[in-house]
Protein backbone atom coordinates (compact mmCIF):
# COMPACT_ATOMS: atom_id res chain seq x y z
CA UNK A 1 0.00 0.00 0.00
CA UNK A 2 2.46 2.60 0.96
CA UNK A 3 4.37 3.98 -2.21
CA UNK A 4 1.26 3.93 -3.88
CA UNK A 5 -0.66 7.10 -5.54
CA UNK A 6 -3.75 5.71 -3.28
CA UNK A 7 -5.08 9.24 -2.86
CA UNK A 8 -8.23 9.25 -4.77
CA UNK A 9 -8.59 12.74 -4.74
CA UNK A 10 -8.56 14.06 -8.38
CA UNK A 11 -5.92 16.54 -9.39
CA UNK A 12 -8.22 19.80 -10.15
CA UNK A 13 -6.61 22.82 -10.88
CA UNK A 14 -7.16 26.27 -9.61
CA UNK A 15 -10.88 27.48 -10.13
CA UNK A 16 -10.07 31.35 -10.93
CA UNK A 17 -7.09 30.66 -13.19
CA UNK A 18 -7.36 26.96 -14.52
CA UNK A 19 -3.89 26.98 -14.87
CA UNK A 20 -2.00 26.55 -11.20
CA UNK A 21 -2.46 23.54 -8.58
CA UNK A 22 -4.93 24.56 -6.13
CA UNK A 23 -3.36 24.99 -2.15
CA UNK A 24 -6.60 25.76 -0.47
CA UNK A 25 -9.96 25.64 -0.11
CA UNK A 26 -11.54 28.65 1.07
CA UNK A 27 -14.08 28.46 3.57
CA UNK A 28 -15.78 31.40 2.65
CA UNK A 29 -16.55 30.45 -0.99
CA UNK A 30 -15.25 27.06 -1.29
CA UNK A 31 -13.32 28.07 -4.09
CA UNK A 32 -10.09 26.06 -4.54
CA UNK A 33 -7.18 28.15 -5.49
CA UNK A 34 -3.83 28.51 -6.10
CA UNK A 35 -1.44 30.69 -4.51
CA UNK A 36 -1.23 33.95 -6.29
CA UNK A 37 -4.67 33.79 -6.82
CA UNK A 38 -5.52 33.55 -3.21
CA UNK A 39 -3.57 36.20 -2.47
CA UNK A 40 -5.32 38.21 -5.04
CA UNK A 41 -8.61 37.76 -3.99
CA UNK A 42 -7.60 38.00 -0.43
CA UNK A 43 -6.16 41.66 -0.96
CA UNK A 44 -8.75 42.65 -3.00
CA UNK A 45 -11.66 41.25 -0.89
CA UNK A 46 -10.12 43.55 1.92
CA UNK A 47 -9.39 46.48 -0.28
CA UNK A 48 -13.03 46.47 -1.67
CA UNK A 49 -14.14 46.47 2.06
CA UNK A 50 -12.06 49.42 2.68
CA UNK A 51 -13.10 51.18 -0.65
CA UNK A 52 -17.38 50.30 0.21
CA UNK A 53 -16.40 51.98 4.05
CA UNK A 54 -14.90 54.92 2.66
CA UNK A 55 -12.30 53.53 5.52
CA UNK A 56 -9.47 56.09 4.74
CA UNK A 57 -8.87 59.78 3.27
CA UNK A 58 -5.96 61.09 1.69
CA UNK A 59 -3.31 62.42 3.59
CA UNK A 60 -5.02 60.27 7.13
CA UNK A 61 -2.66 59.03 9.44
CA UNK A 62 -4.11 56.25 10.99
CA UNK A 63 -2.46 53.28 13.61
CA UNK A 64 -2.05 50.21 13.75
CA UNK A 65 -2.77 48.09 16.88
CA UNK A 66 0.03 45.66 16.48
CA UNK A 67 0.19 42.78 18.60
CA UNK A 68 2.55 40.88 16.97
CA UNK A 69 0.38 38.44 16.64
CA UNK A 70 -0.58 36.75 13.39
CA UNK A 71 -3.90 39.14 12.64
CA UNK A 72 -2.30 42.39 13.49
CA UNK A 73 1.21 41.49 11.30
CA UNK A 74 -0.97 40.16 8.29
CA UNK A 75 -2.91 43.82 8.62
CA UNK A 76 0.46 45.45 8.28
CA UNK A 77 1.87 43.22 5.87
CA UNK A 78 -1.95 44.24 3.73
CA UNK A 79 -2.26 47.61 4.65
CA UNK A 80 1.26 48.76 3.26
CA UNK A 81 0.84 46.83 0.30
CA UNK A 82 -2.75 48.02 -0.84
CA UNK A 83 -1.13 51.16 0.07
CA UNK A 84 1.16 51.05 -2.56
CA UNK A 85 -0.66 49.21 -4.99
CA UNK A 86 -4.09 51.60 -4.58
CA UNK A 87 -2.37 54.96 -3.77
CA UNK A 88 -4.42 55.50 -0.70
CA UNK A 89 -1.83 58.14 0.31
CA UNK A 90 -2.06 57.15 4.24
CA UNK A 91 0.41 57.18 6.47
CA UNK A 92 0.22 54.33 8.74
CA UNK A 93 1.82 53.76 12.03
CA UNK A 94 2.55 50.37 14.49
CA UNK A 95 0.83 51.40 18.02
CA UNK A 96 1.76 48.38 20.77
CA UNK A 97 0.28 48.25 23.78
CA UNK A 98 2.70 46.90 26.57
CA UNK A 99 0.31 44.67 29.48
CA UNK A 100 3.79 43.85 30.97
CA UNK A 101 3.27 39.82 30.78
CA UNK A 102 5.98 38.62 30.85
CA UNK A 103 6.96 35.23 28.61
CA UNK A 104 3.96 36.91 26.04
CA UNK A 105 4.09 40.44 25.29
CA UNK A 106 7.95 40.71 26.10
CA UNK A 107 8.29 38.21 23.10
CA UNK A 108 5.88 39.29 20.67
CA UNK A 109 7.08 43.28 20.95
CA UNK A 110 10.54 41.93 19.46
CA UNK A 111 8.17 40.81 16.77
CA UNK A 112 6.81 44.07 16.65
CA UNK A 113 9.95 45.32 16.52
CA UNK A 114 10.76 43.89 13.37
CA UNK A 115 7.97 44.37 12.07
CA UNK A 116 8.42 48.04 12.30
CA UNK A 117 11.43 47.66 10.10
CA UNK A 118 9.92 45.03 7.61
CA UNK A 119 7.10 47.50 7.19
CA UNK A 120 8.91 50.98 7.32
CA UNK A 121 6.43 52.39 9.90
CA UNK A 122 6.90 54.27 12.65
CA UNK A 123 5.87 52.17 16.17
CA UNK A 124 4.69 53.58 19.65
CA UNK A 125 5.13 51.11 22.48
CA UNK A 126 2.46 52.14 25.08
CA UNK A 127 2.99 50.46 28.50
CA UNK A 128 0.75 49.73 31.27
CA UNK A 129 3.59 50.22 33.93
CA UNK A 130 3.64 53.74 32.20
CA UNK A 131 -0.30 54.90 32.30
CA UNK A 132 -1.15 53.24 35.04
CA UNK A 133 1.58 51.61 37.72
CA UNK A 134 0.64 48.29 36.91
CA UNK A 135 1.99 45.91 34.87
CA UNK A 136 -0.48 42.89 34.41
CA UNK A 137 1.97 40.37 35.84
CA UNK A 138 1.24 42.75 38.65
CA UNK A 139 -1.80 43.04 38.61
CA UNK A 140 -2.63 39.15 38.41
CA UNK A 141 -0.39 38.71 41.31
CA UNK A 142 -2.72 41.49 43.12
CA UNK A 143 -6.47 39.81 42.45
CA UNK A 144 -5.61 36.49 41.28
CA UNK A 145 -6.25 34.62 37.16
CA UNK A 146 -10.36 35.70 37.31
CA UNK A 147 -11.09 38.74 36.16
CA UNK A 148 -8.05 39.93 34.66
CA UNK A 149 -9.11 40.19 31.36
CA UNK A 150 -11.96 42.63 32.79
CA UNK A 151 -8.60 44.52 33.77
CA UNK A 152 -6.58 43.86 31.08
CA UNK A 153 -9.66 44.83 28.32
CA UNK A 154 -10.26 48.21 30.12
CA UNK A 155 -6.66 49.17 30.28
CA UNK A 156 -5.77 48.49 26.71
CA UNK A 157 -8.62 50.33 25.40
CA UNK A 158 -7.72 53.71 27.29
CA UNK A 159 -4.10 52.52 26.39
CA UNK A 160 -4.60 52.64 22.50
CA UNK A 161 -6.52 55.91 22.99
CA UNK A 162 -3.65 57.56 24.74
CA UNK A 163 -0.83 56.19 22.44
CA UNK A 164 -2.89 57.28 19.29
CA UNK A 165 -3.71 60.68 21.26
CA UNK A 166 0.37 60.81 21.82
CA UNK A 167 0.97 60.20 18.14
CA UNK A 168 -1.85 63.25 16.90
CA UNK A 169 -3.91 59.94 14.95
CA UNK A 170 -7.88 59.88 15.28
CA UNK A 171 -7.91 56.79 14.10
CA UNK A 172 -7.17 52.80 14.55
CA UNK A 173 -7.47 49.92 12.94
CA UNK A 174 -7.30 46.62 14.65
CA UNK A 175 -6.85 42.67 13.21
CA UNK A 176 -10.23 41.80 14.30
CA UNK A 177 -11.42 38.77 11.63
CA UNK A 178 -14.81 37.86 10.88
CA UNK A 179 -14.11 34.49 13.52
CA UNK A 180 -13.65 37.15 16.00
CA UNK A 181 -16.87 39.19 14.88
CA UNK A 182 -19.32 36.33 14.63
CA UNK A 183 -17.84 35.17 18.52
CA UNK A 184 -18.68 38.82 19.72
CA UNK A 185 -21.94 38.72 17.92
CA UNK A 186 -22.68 35.51 19.32
CA UNK A 187 -21.60 36.48 22.74
CA UNK A 188 -23.79 39.45 22.99
CA UNK A 189 -27.13 37.83 21.26
CA UNK A 190 -26.11 35.08 24.12
CA UNK A 191 -26.12 37.82 26.74
CA UNK A 192 -28.93 39.97 25.48
CA UNK A 193 -26.67 42.83 25.31
CA UNK A 194 -29.35 44.47 22.36
CA UNK A 195 -27.44 47.73 22.97
CA UNK A 196 -23.76 46.02 21.78
CA UNK A 197 -25.29 43.83 19.45
CA UNK A 198 -26.67 46.67 17.53
CA UNK A 199 -23.01 48.36 17.24
CA UNK A 200 -20.56 45.64 17.30
CA UNK A 201 -21.00 44.47 13.60
CA UNK A 202 -19.72 48.30 12.11
CA UNK A 203 -16.58 48.24 10.46
CA UNK A 204 -16.17 51.62 12.65
CA UNK A 205 -17.00 52.06 15.90
CA UNK A 206 -17.12 55.46 17.25
CA UNK A 207 -17.99 56.10 20.76
CA UNK A 208 -18.42 59.38 23.04
CA UNK A 209 -15.82 58.00 25.65
CA UNK A 210 -13.15 57.75 23.04
CA UNK A 211 -11.39 60.29 21.53
CA UNK A 212 -10.31 57.89 19.03
CA UNK A 213 -12.45 55.84 16.02
CA UNK A 214 -11.56 52.17 15.50
CA UNK A 215 -11.65 50.05 12.62
CA UNK A 216 -12.12 46.60 11.43
CA UNK A 217 -10.47 46.11 7.82
CA UNK A 218 -10.47 42.44 8.47
CA UNK A 219 -14.33 41.72 9.34
CA UNK A 220 -15.25 40.03 6.59
CA UNK A 221 -11.91 37.81 6.32
CA UNK A 222 -11.50 34.54 7.96
CA UNK A 223 -9.12 33.28 10.04
CA UNK A 224 -8.11 30.69 8.17
CA UNK A 225 -7.16 32.49 5.43
CA UNK A 226 -5.38 35.01 7.52
CA UNK A 227 -3.59 32.31 9.06
CA UNK A 228 -2.75 30.66 5.57
CA UNK A 229 -1.67 34.03 4.10
CA UNK A 230 0.57 34.43 6.56
CA UNK A 231 2.19 30.67 6.44
CA UNK A 232 2.76 31.13 2.59
CA UNK A 233 3.92 34.89 2.45
CA UNK A 234 6.52 33.15 5.55
CA UNK A 235 5.18 36.44 7.72
CA UNK A 236 7.22 37.43 11.06
CA UNK A 237 4.85 36.72 13.64
CA UNK A 238 4.66 35.52 17.19
CA UNK A 239 1.86 32.87 18.33
CA UNK A 240 1.87 32.25 21.53
CA UNK A 241 -1.13 32.41 23.62
CA UNK A 242 -1.86 35.08 26.51
CA UNK A 243 0.04 33.25 29.83
CA UNK A 244 -2.97 34.21 31.75
CA UNK A 245 -6.60 31.90 31.03
CA UNK A 246 -8.77 34.02 28.86
CA UNK A 247 -12.68 34.33 29.60
CA UNK A 248 -14.51 31.51 29.63
CA UNK A 249 -17.59 32.57 27.99
CA UNK A 250 -15.71 33.77 25.14
CA UNK A 251 -13.73 30.75 24.73
CA UNK A 252 -17.17 28.57 24.66
CA UNK A 253 -18.88 30.82 22.03
CA UNK A 254 -15.11 30.75 20.34
CA UNK A 255 -15.39 26.74 20.06
CA UNK A 256 -19.22 26.95 19.21
CA UNK A 257 -17.70 29.16 16.36
CA UNK A 258 -15.17 26.71 15.00
CA UNK A 259 -17.32 23.91 15.61
CA UNK A 260 -19.92 25.25 13.59
CA UNK A 261 -17.37 26.46 10.84
CA UNK A 262 -16.23 23.03 10.73
CA UNK A 263 -19.92 21.74 9.52
CA UNK A 264 -20.82 24.82 7.61
CA UNK A 265 -17.76 27.25 6.68
CA UNK A 266 -20.38 29.74 5.70
CA UNK A 267 -21.83 30.03 9.14
CA UNK A 268 -19.32 32.88 10.11
CA UNK A 269 -19.87 35.15 7.28
CA UNK A 270 -23.22 34.14 7.68
CA UNK A 271 -23.74 35.03 11.58
CA UNK A 272 -21.96 38.98 10.32
CA UNK A 273 -24.73 39.65 7.61
CA UNK A 274 -27.60 38.14 9.82
CA UNK A 275 -25.94 41.09 12.98
CA UNK A 276 -25.57 43.29 10.48
CA UNK A 277 -29.07 43.19 9.47
CA UNK A 278 -30.73 43.62 12.94
CA UNK A 279 -32.69 46.71 13.44
CA UNK A 280 -32.78 47.80 17.28
CA UNK A 281 -36.23 49.25 17.80
CA UNK A 282 -35.45 50.59 20.89
CA UNK A 283 -33.39 52.42 23.65
CA UNK A 284 -31.50 53.93 20.77
CA UNK A 285 -28.44 55.77 21.51
CA UNK A 286 -26.92 58.96 19.60
CA UNK A 287 -23.21 59.18 19.28
CA UNK A 288 -20.98 61.89 18.86
CA UNK A 289 -20.49 62.76 15.57
CA UNK A 290 -16.73 62.93 13.90
CA UNK A 291 -16.95 66.60 13.93
CA UNK A 292 -17.52 66.33 17.91
CA UNK A 293 -14.90 63.36 18.32
CA UNK A 294 -12.76 65.87 16.59
CA UNK A 295 -12.77 68.54 19.05
CA UNK A 296 -12.80 66.00 22.22
CA UNK A 297 -9.53 64.60 20.67
CA UNK A 298 -7.86 68.07 20.17
CA UNK A 299 -8.93 68.74 24.43
CA UNK A 300 -7.23 64.89 25.26
CA UNK A 301 -3.68 66.04 23.43
CA UNK A 302 -2.22 67.22 26.33
CA UNK A 303 -3.10 64.46 28.42
CA UNK A 304 -0.10 61.95 28.50
CA UNK A 305 -1.26 59.57 31.92
CA UNK A 306 -3.71 58.87 34.15
CA UNK A 307 -1.41 60.47 37.06
CA UNK A 308 -0.14 63.03 35.04
CA UNK A 309 -3.81 64.13 34.26
CA UNK A 310 -4.54 63.66 38.28
CA UNK A 311 -1.74 66.29 39.12
CA UNK A 312 -2.02 68.54 36.41
CA UNK A 313 -5.86 68.21 35.36
CA UNK A 314 -6.97 71.95 34.74
CA UNK A 315 -4.27 72.35 31.75
CA UNK A 316 -5.84 68.94 30.24
CA UNK A 317 -9.65 70.29 29.96
CA UNK A 318 -11.16 72.40 26.82
CA UNK A 319 -13.55 75.06 28.54
CA UNK A 320 -15.80 74.04 25.66
CA UNK A 321 -16.31 70.64 26.60
CA UNK A 322 -18.43 70.14 30.13
CA UNK A 323 -16.71 68.25 33.03
CA UNK A 324 -19.63 66.11 32.73
CA UNK A 325 -18.27 64.21 29.70
CA UNK A 326 -15.17 63.20 31.79
CA UNK A 327 -13.69 61.44 34.51
CA UNK A 328 -13.32 63.48 37.43
CA UNK A 329 -10.23 61.28 38.69
CA UNK A 330 -7.95 61.40 35.38
CA UNK A 331 -10.15 63.58 32.49
CA UNK A 332 -10.23 61.04 30.30
CA UNK A 333 -13.46 60.82 27.98
CA UNK A 334 -16.12 58.91 30.25
CA UNK A 335 -20.24 58.71 30.48
CA UNK A 336 -19.64 58.28 34.37
CA UNK A 337 -17.85 60.59 36.99
CA UNK A 338 -15.17 57.97 37.24
CA UNK A 339 -14.26 56.37 34.34
CA UNK A 340 -13.57 52.49 34.78
CA UNK A 341 -9.94 52.07 34.48
CA UNK A 342 -9.95 54.62 37.19
CA UNK A 343 -12.32 52.24 39.20
CA UNK A 344 -10.34 49.65 38.67
CA UNK A 345 -6.98 51.17 39.47
CA UNK A 346 -8.44 52.62 42.96
CA UNK A 347 -9.54 49.19 43.74
CA UNK A 348 -6.05 47.96 42.72
CA UNK A 349 -4.38 50.45 44.78
CA UNK A 350 -6.23 50.36 47.64
CA UNK A 351 -5.28 46.62 47.70
CA UNK A 352 -1.37 47.52 47.49
CA UNK A 353 -1.80 50.00 50.39
CA UNK A 354 -3.35 47.76 51.92
CA UNK A 355 -0.68 44.65 51.30
CA UNK A 356 1.98 47.12 52.46
CA UNK A 357 0.51 47.93 55.73
CA UNK A 358 0.36 44.72 57.01
CA UNK A 359 3.36 43.90 55.53
CA UNK A 360 2.00 41.17 53.52
CA UNK A 361 3.99 39.75 50.61
CA UNK A 362 4.88 42.26 47.89
CA UNK A 363 2.85 41.58 44.45
CA UNK A 364 6.32 41.60 42.19
CA UNK A 365 7.07 39.85 39.41
CA UNK A 366 4.96 37.62 37.28
CA UNK A 367 2.23 35.29 38.61
CA UNK A 368 3.57 31.73 39.41
CA UNK A 369 1.90 30.97 36.11
CA UNK A 370 2.79 28.38 33.56
CA UNK A 371 1.52 28.62 30.01
CA UNK A 372 0.52 25.52 29.70
CA UNK A 373 -2.81 23.19 28.78
CA UNK A 374 -5.56 25.52 30.70
CA UNK A 375 -4.03 28.84 29.30
CA UNK A 376 -4.02 27.27 25.50
CA UNK A 377 -7.79 26.49 25.75
CA UNK A 378 -9.82 27.31 22.78
CA UNK B 1 7.55 5.36 6.19
CA UNK B 2 9.55 8.99 7.34
CA UNK B 3 7.16 11.57 7.91
CA UNK B 4 8.00 15.48 9.01
CA UNK B 5 5.64 17.01 11.36
CA UNK B 6 5.37 20.44 12.34
CA UNK B 7 3.49 22.76 14.75
CA UNK B 8 2.74 26.48 14.84
CA UNK B 9 0.14 28.48 16.26
CA UNK B 10 1.08 27.03 20.07
CA UNK B 11 0.42 23.33 19.56
CA UNK B 12 3.67 22.15 20.37
CA UNK B 13 3.29 22.94 23.62
CA UNK B 14 1.08 19.68 24.04
CA UNK B 15 4.01 17.91 22.06
CA UNK B 16 6.97 18.15 24.58
CA UNK B 17 7.24 21.53 23.36
CA UNK B 18 8.92 20.38 20.19
CA UNK B 19 8.23 22.39 16.72
CA UNK B 20 9.43 19.64 14.42
CA UNK B 21 9.27 15.67 14.54
CA UNK B 22 10.68 13.68 12.01
CA UNK B 23 9.03 10.31 12.74
CA UNK B 24 9.45 6.35 10.75
CA UNK B 25 5.83 5.51 10.72
CA UNK B 26 5.44 1.88 10.22
CA UNK B 27 2.27 0.33 8.81
CA UNK B 28 -0.66 -0.38 11.35
CA UNK B 29 -0.72 -4.45 12.19
CA UNK B 30 -4.01 -4.27 11.62
CA UNK B 31 -3.90 -3.85 8.27
CA UNK B 32 -5.67 -0.63 8.56
CA UNK B 33 -4.40 2.14 6.35
CA UNK B 34 -1.57 4.72 7.38
CA UNK B 35 -3.74 7.80 6.99
CA UNK B 36 -3.66 10.75 9.02
CA UNK B 37 -6.70 9.24 10.87
CA UNK B 38 -3.68 7.35 12.03
CA UNK B 39 -1.49 9.68 12.70
CA UNK B 40 -3.69 11.41 15.03
CA UNK B 41 -3.89 8.61 17.04
CA UNK B 42 0.07 8.16 16.92
CA UNK B 43 0.53 11.63 17.39
CA UNK B 44 -1.56 11.27 20.71
CA UNK B 45 -0.17 7.54 21.77
CA UNK B 46 3.45 8.60 21.36
CA UNK B 47 4.20 12.45 20.72
CA UNK B 48 2.37 14.32 23.15
CA UNK B 49 3.63 14.66 26.80
CA UNK B 50 2.37 12.43 29.75
CA UNK B 51 1.49 15.88 31.74
CA UNK B 52 -0.61 17.24 28.88
CA UNK B 53 -2.39 14.19 28.57
CA UNK B 54 -3.06 14.34 32.31
CA UNK B 55 -3.92 18.21 31.85
CA UNK B 56 -6.60 17.96 28.83
CA UNK B 57 -4.57 18.04 25.67
CA UNK B 58 -6.09 15.47 23.58
CA UNK B 59 -9.08 17.78 23.61
CA UNK B 60 -6.87 20.44 22.95
CA UNK B 61 -5.82 18.64 19.85
CA UNK B 62 -8.75 16.21 19.12
CA UNK B 63 -12.40 16.01 19.49
CA UNK B 64 -14.15 12.90 18.98
CA UNK B 65 -11.17 11.19 17.85
CA UNK B 66 -10.84 13.47 14.59
CA UNK B 67 -8.86 16.97 14.88
CA UNK B 68 -10.34 19.67 17.10
CA UNK B 69 -12.14 22.64 14.25
CA UNK B 70 -9.89 25.17 14.44
CA UNK B 71 -6.93 23.53 14.07
CA UNK B 72 -5.51 23.53 10.15
CA UNK B 73 -3.64 20.81 8.60
CA UNK B 74 -1.54 21.63 5.75
CA UNK B 75 -0.16 18.12 3.48
CA UNK B 76 3.27 19.22 2.04
CA UNK B 77 2.07 23.00 2.22
CA UNK B 78 -1.64 22.55 1.08
CA UNK B 79 -4.94 22.67 2.65
CA UNK B 80 -6.12 19.25 3.81
CA UNK B 81 -9.25 19.65 2.59
CA UNK B 82 -7.97 18.79 -0.81
CA UNK B 83 -6.31 15.98 0.00
CA UNK B 84 -8.74 13.63 1.14
CA UNK B 85 -8.45 15.23 4.93
CA UNK B 86 -8.48 12.15 7.53
CA UNK B 87 -8.19 9.56 4.56
CA UNK B 88 -5.32 10.84 3.14
CA UNK B 89 -2.67 7.92 2.54
CA UNK B 90 0.68 9.21 3.46
CA UNK B 91 3.64 8.79 1.17
CA UNK B 92 7.07 8.84 2.18
CA UNK B 93 8.26 12.40 3.31
CA UNK B 94 5.43 13.66 3.55
CA UNK B 95 5.37 17.00 6.05
CA UNK B 96 2.55 17.85 7.77
CA UNK B 97 1.70 21.07 9.89
CA UNK B 98 -0.74 21.06 12.40
CA UNK B 99 -1.23 25.76 12.41
CA UNK B 100 -3.55 26.41 15.27
CA UNK B 101 -5.57 28.95 14.48
CA UNK B 102 -7.06 29.80 17.67
CA UNK B 103 -4.55 32.76 19.27
CA UNK B 104 -5.09 35.79 19.55
CA UNK B 105 -3.54 38.36 16.82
Amino acid sequence: MSGTHANTVPLRMCELCHARKPVLRRPKTLQKLCKPCFYHVFETEIHNTIMEAKLFHRGERVAIGASGGKDSTVLAHVMKTLNERYDYGVEFVLLSIDEGITGYRDDSLETVKRNKEQYSMDLEIVSYSELYGWSMDQIVAQIGNKNNCTYCGVFRRQALDRGSVKLGISHILTGHNADDMAETILMNLLRGDVARLDRCTEIVTDSSDSPVKRSKPFKYTYEKEIVLYAHYKKLDYFSTECTYSPEAFRGTARTLIKNLEAVRPSSIIDIIKSGESFVLLKNQKKYPTPAERQETATTMATASTCQNLAQGAPSAFDPNVTRANRCHTCGYLSMNKICKACILLEGLNAGRAKLELDGGVEPTGQAALTKKLEQLSF
Amino acid sequence: MKINIEFSGGLETVFQNIRKYSIDLEAPSDGSPLNIKYLLTYMVDVLMDADSKANGGVGLFLLDGLIRPGVLILINDTDWELEGEEEYLLQEGDIILFASTLHGG
